[in-house]
């Protein structure tokens, strides 16, 4: 077991008069990939966004108790470090449209990197980590649009990893894609979480199954269970785990 | 029994949908008819009396001799002073009005005023340049007082357009840009804006358009001198103004259609040289 990266206690949230999140308590270990899984509305992504702070673009949205990263209160620290710090993919892929360098040069460019061949280390790093670099190296000045949702995908996660960031959150990062793409994504995760703290969301049992060495089973705004992931597929203490693992609901 | 009954709703629809393409089609083709009318009556009763001489003699006796090279000239002062003005101003009101206002009645105030203005009849914005501008900032009958007056009644087109553009960017830009720790300044300069800029260009065009076709309130603010302004502080009289006062005084018949040739041409030109102008500077650099 890890050290702890991520220290959550007594966190709520409240969407106006909805309790979305109810006095969640999580420890999240470093260098590892911790699943979130549960149903649809449970408040799993919902509790992703509050690791990097990105609910603060919500309006009503209301937040008490307090996330510690490397033992500091995310609040205290500043928004834009914590983001670098904290990097998200999200369930769509997102590329800017730009060419495939600009999109990866972007991160580095507005924390301040000029040098154009230091941005090009970045680059070829970035996308190499990504598992990306083969295909696109010839045409880094072509349009991200073009690239197929997998490939746009894998070059969001090399986008976020081109900032350094030491967390790395993704918001059901294959849902949108096919199962060949899917699998090149969960391959390149064993290979990130050598050097990042990886928090997924997912809607795939099988996947969570497969690459998450914690998970964290979410319903109706609780954590009903947290543990390792054998543990939780395995030998889920709960009721309800178990019928949400086995299918039998959500 | 039952197969022929098919058969008649089938042919039914058929009919119907037939009929349909045919009115849409009968209508479009009714646009694209007067359009073509319109241009090329204006070019085969002006393009005859257009030369070289025409466009770079100054007009003699009122405009029934001579050329409008000082006309074309004053448009010109006039189209480019107006952008230069309307476009920062415009385009930061409505960043300011997409991403930063919190929704409130006094945005709401805000909103309506645009919309409202934009709806006003040129000659208002006439009036108000004429004593405002002419008169209270002592601007005289000048290319200046002309210029704040287009730009104000083209900044409500400029604003609207700029504030849709802004708002169809997509969501997952904003959050893909904010989530990498970008301020929400970058996120609106580098992403936001050079993603917008071709819906923001078409509101410049738009007011670029009304401006070159403006003659009232260029009557009242920027006058109708003949001569070559030598700054902006002096009077000009801009093609639609030449226009208007060669056809309503019955100046010269050719020299009115010869006129109307060369403000098409110069709204096709501008149109087209801002579209490319833009694009290079904006689009291609993003390839």
């Amino acid at each position: 077991m890890g050290s702890v990266k991520i220290r959550v206690k007594d966190t709520n949230l409240y969407y106006g008069n909805h309790h979305a999140l109810k006095n969640i308590n999580m420890d999240i270990y470093d260098k590892s990939v911790t699943a979130l899984i549960g149903p649809s509305g449970c408040g799993k992504s919902t509790f992703l966004r509050c690791l990097n702070r990105m609910n603060d673009l919500i309006p009503n949205v209301r937040i008490d108790g307090e996330i510690q990263i490397a033992g500091n209160d995310i609040n205290k620290y500043d928004v834009i470090l914590l983001r670098k710090k904290v990097g998200m993919v999200f369930q769509k892929p997102n590329p800017f449209p730009m060419s495939i360098y600009e999109n990866i040069a972007y991160g580095p460019r507005i924390h301040g990197t000029k040098n154009r061949s230091k941005l090009d280390n970045i680059v070829e790093k970035s996308l190499r980590e990504a598992a990306l670099w083969d295909e696109v190296k010839d045409r880094l000045k072509s349009n991200a649009m073009g690239l197929s949702g997998g490939q746009q995908q894998r070059l969001c996660i090399a986008r976020t990893i081109a900032v350094e960031p030491e967390i790395l959150l993704m918001d059901e990062p294959t849902s949108a894609l096919d199962p060949a793409s899917t699998m090149k994504i969960e391959d390149l995760m064993e290979n990130l979480k050598k050097q990042y703290t990886v928090i997924i969301v997912t809607h795939n049992m099988q996947q969570a199954g497969r690459i998450s060495d914690y998970a964290a089973f979410f319903l109706n705004g609780e954590i009903i269970e947290y543990d390792k992931t054998e543990k939780i597929f395995y030998k889920p203490m709960d009721k309800r785990t178990e019928d949400y693992i086995t299918g039998r609901f959500g | 029994m039952r197969k022929l009954n098919d058969i008649k709703i089938i042919t039914s629809s058929r009919i119907k949908e037939r009929v349909a393409f045919f009115l849409l089609w009968i209508f479009s083709i009714f646009t694209a008819i007067i359009l073509v009318l319109i241009v090329s009556d204006i070019i085969i009763k002006g393009a005859p009396h257009i030369s070289l001489d025409f466009l770079l003699e100054e007009p003699r006796k009122m405009g029934k001799e001579g050329g409008v090279f000082s006309v074309i000239v004053s448009t010109i002062y006039i189209v480019v002073l107006s952008i230069i003005f309307a476009a920062p101003i415009g385009v930061a009101a409505s960043v300011y009005l997409a991403e930063y206002a919190k929704e409130s009645t006094m945005l709401n105030i805000i909103r309506f005023g645009t919309e409202a203005l934009a709806g006003i009849p040129s000659i208002i914005y006439g009036l108000f340049g004429y004593s405002f501008f002419v008169f209270f900032l002592d601007l005289k009958y000048s290319i200046l007082s002309g210029a704040l007056t287009l730009t104000l009644m083209i900044l409500p087109t400029i604003i609207k357009t700029s504030e849709e553009a802004i708002k169809a960017v997509p969501k997952s830009y904003r959050e893909g840009s904010l989530a990498l720790g970008a301020t929400k300044l970058q996120t609106i300069r580098k992403i936001i804006i050079p993603d917008a800029i071709p819906g923001i260009l078409t509101g410049l065009i738009l007011g670029i358009g009304r401006v070159v076709g403006e003659s009232a309130a260029v009557l009242y603010t920027a006058g109708s001198s003949l001569g070559i302004p030598d700054s902006i502080f002096r009077p000009g009289r801009t093609l639609s103004v030449h226009l208007y006062t060669l056809a309503s005084e019955g100046i010269s018949i050719e020299n009115t259609y010869a006129t109307a040739v060369i403000l098409i041409a110069l709204v096709f030109i501008i149109n087209f040289s801002a579209n490319t102008l833009i694009n290079r500077i904006f689009i291609a650099r993003r390839r």
